[in-house]
């Protein structure tokens, strides 16, 4: 796709783009701290990730290289868009490979091949403030931000113990980014938390809407919150990924036919397609799982 | 006594600015609160006890006086002294309202998290002070129900699905598990009906004696106050009109409105 001249490099003005930058500074030397930011409109829904967009629009330069993902797909719409987007008005190379890109944007997924210290991960908040549905007021939360005053968050986590017999939040999981500030990953699944702990990535974090942003530096400890007696647990399958047969990555399990067959593939589809390529190879097949609810089971 | 002060008020008094001019809502109150003491605070409605109460409990800042408050000595000080309210940090007062003092609304649903179970209510605060075990929350939330007589079974429901006494009741754990040495009180019992309220008042004696607390209790009703109140203040718009023991008041009251009060008890 050729370059789009009639807008100035990555869609931003320069100088939206340096306020971005400092904003982000800030985030930076505050790990998970959120700082507010003069959020612009851009040519997207909120929703479909405007904060990420303004974030890897400012920090984006000619030689990086970018890839974009979706619940871990390269292909899916917002993915899509976003990689055109930035290709119309930036120019720059885009790609599907985790190892090759130097940008990221993701909504959704850590991917799973592991990052370095030259990568940029930058992620979609659709809701920066971790304790906003316990504590509606903004006013409020600053203020327990400020103190440490946590207690509230336990409060959640407990009532789900004691209600469903184990922490069910599966998603949006609540951190603490350097054992100082309460923060939520976005809505990433649990499965990906411990990625955040010590990553050599530096992770960017942009709410459109809500006009905040954070940031992980490399190296950062990020904890998930948990009980002594009920620790934080990523989920497993019990199924290995049709494709490739990987039994480690996050898989995606979709219903085939009428039966409610399954099919387990992994969620990140560069990584499955490079399992693939170097030989890896799956059952290539749904699998029927004992239904409770049909009526032959009874 | 010669126990140290727990409390100790001069000339506090607030104001609230009406149409460009400051009101008093009371003004002019001093007195000394003592570990283990319970003091009432009684006088008709808009007498300026509740705003007396928010003064104390720090709530409000005072626009005349001071409150000083005995804060327990933190790891490595020797004595502890007493500190002006308006003189610590917004952190130090929240962690003393969570810690050493107890308020107990007088609508449960205020003082309550009503979108949480009783359980939970009750285990707030030791979350808030870092308690991470699941089981031993469990274990101190249903010991603390059974204190104050609720049925440990309903640890998991929501506290709307309660009784208006047991949410008092359950209100009373909450702020009582992490053994404050102050509570205040304000109008504990009012809204409850006259079996509820004995027990509930019953309860509250038994605690206050056990666990050694000093409370400041709003109320209007005289029974209240002689049932659980070892000193009491009457106030009239704003202005403290008598204090002093509460068998005292009660029975030799000196001031007119004082012995409007006492003689205006109903007795069946």
């Amino acid at each position: 796709m050729t370059t789009d001249t009639h807008y100035n490099f990555a869609f931003l003005d320069e100088r939206t783009k340096k306020r971005i930058r400092r904003a982000l500074l800030k985030a930076v030397a505050v790990p998970g701290y959120q700082v507010p930011f003069g959020s612009r409109e851009m040519p997207f829904a909120y929703g479909w990730g405007t904060g990420g967009v303004q974030i890897t629009a400012s920090v984006i330069g000619r030689s990086d290289v970018l890839k974009v993902i979706d619940q871990g797909a390269d292909d899916t719409t917002n993915a899509v868009n976003i990689r055109r987007f930035f290709a119309r008005t930036t120019g720059v190379q885009t790609t599907g490979k985790t190892r090759e890109a130097t940008l990221i944007q993701t909504r959704h997924r850590i991917p799973e091949a592991a990052l370095t210290e030259q990568q940029i991960l930058v992620y979609q908040v659709p809701m920066p403030e971790p304790l906003s549905k316990l504590e509606p007021s903004r006013r409020e939360t600053i203020k327990m931000h400020a103190l440490q005053e946590y207690g509230l968050m336990h409060v959640r986590l407990y009532e789900d113990i004691a209600q469903l017999g184990a922490i069910a939040r599966a998603y949006d999981y609540p951190v603490m980014v350097n054992e100082r500030y309460l923060t939520s990953p976005s809505p990433i699944p649990k499965f990906d938390n411990p990625k955040m702990h010590m990553n050599p990535a530096l992770q960017l974090f942009g709410a459109g809407r809500e006009k905040r942003l954070y940031a992980i530096p490399p190296y950062t400890p990020v904890r998930s919150l948990d009980f002594e007696d009920h620790p934080f647990e990523v989920q497993r399958w019990d199924h290995a990924c049709a494709l490739c047969g990987a039994t480690e990555s996050y898989l995606d399990e979709m219903i085939v036919d009428d039966q409610g067959s399954r099919l387990f593939v992994c969620s990140d589809s560069d990584y499955c397609e490079e399992r693939r390529d170097a030989g890896h190879v799956g059952t290539q097949e749904a699998v029927t799982l004992h239904n409770p609810l049909s009526q032959e089971a009874a | 006594m010669n126990a140290p002060v727990l409390l100790s008020v001069r000339g506090a008094g607030k104001a609230f600015v009406h149409q460009g001019q400051p009101r008093w809502a009371c003004r002019d109150v001093s007195f000394d609160l003592y570990p283990g003491e319970v003091l009432a605070v009684v006088g008709e409605s808009g007498s300026g006890k509740s705003t007396l109460l928010r003064l104390l409990a720090a709530r409000h800042a005072c626009d005349a006086g001071s409150v000083h408050y005995d804060v327990r000595a933190e790891s490595g000080e020797q004595s502890s002294t007493l500190m002006d309210l308006a003189s610590m940090s917004e952190a130090r007062l929240r962690w003393l309202a969570r810690t050493d003092w107890g308020f107990v609304e007088q609508h449960a649903r205020d003082g309550l998290r009503m979108n949480v179970s009783g359980g939970a209510n009750v285990g707030e605060r030791l979350m808030a002070l870092g308690s991470r075990h699941y089981g031993n929350l469990r274990r101190e939330t249903t010991a603390w129900m059974e204190r104050v007589e609720l049925d440990p079974r309903r640890i998991d429901d929501l506290p709307a699905t309660y009784s208006g006494g047991m949410q008092q009741r359950l209100q009373i754990a909450r702020n009582l598990v992490t053994h404050p040495r102050l509570v205040f009180m304000d109008e504990p019992t009012t809204g409850l009906d006259v079996s509820v309220q004995a027990r509930l008042l019953d309860l509250l004696r038994e605690l206050v004696d056990q666990l050694q607390l000093a409370a400041v209790v709003v109320t209007h009703d005289l029974a209240v106050a002689r049932l659980l109140a070892q000193r009491m203040l009457v106030m009239k718009d704003g202005v403290v009109v008598e204090q002093g023991l509460t068998d005292r008041v009660l029975d030799d009251p000196q001031h007119p409105y004082t012995q409007l009060l006492v003689s205006s008890v109903l007795t069946p």
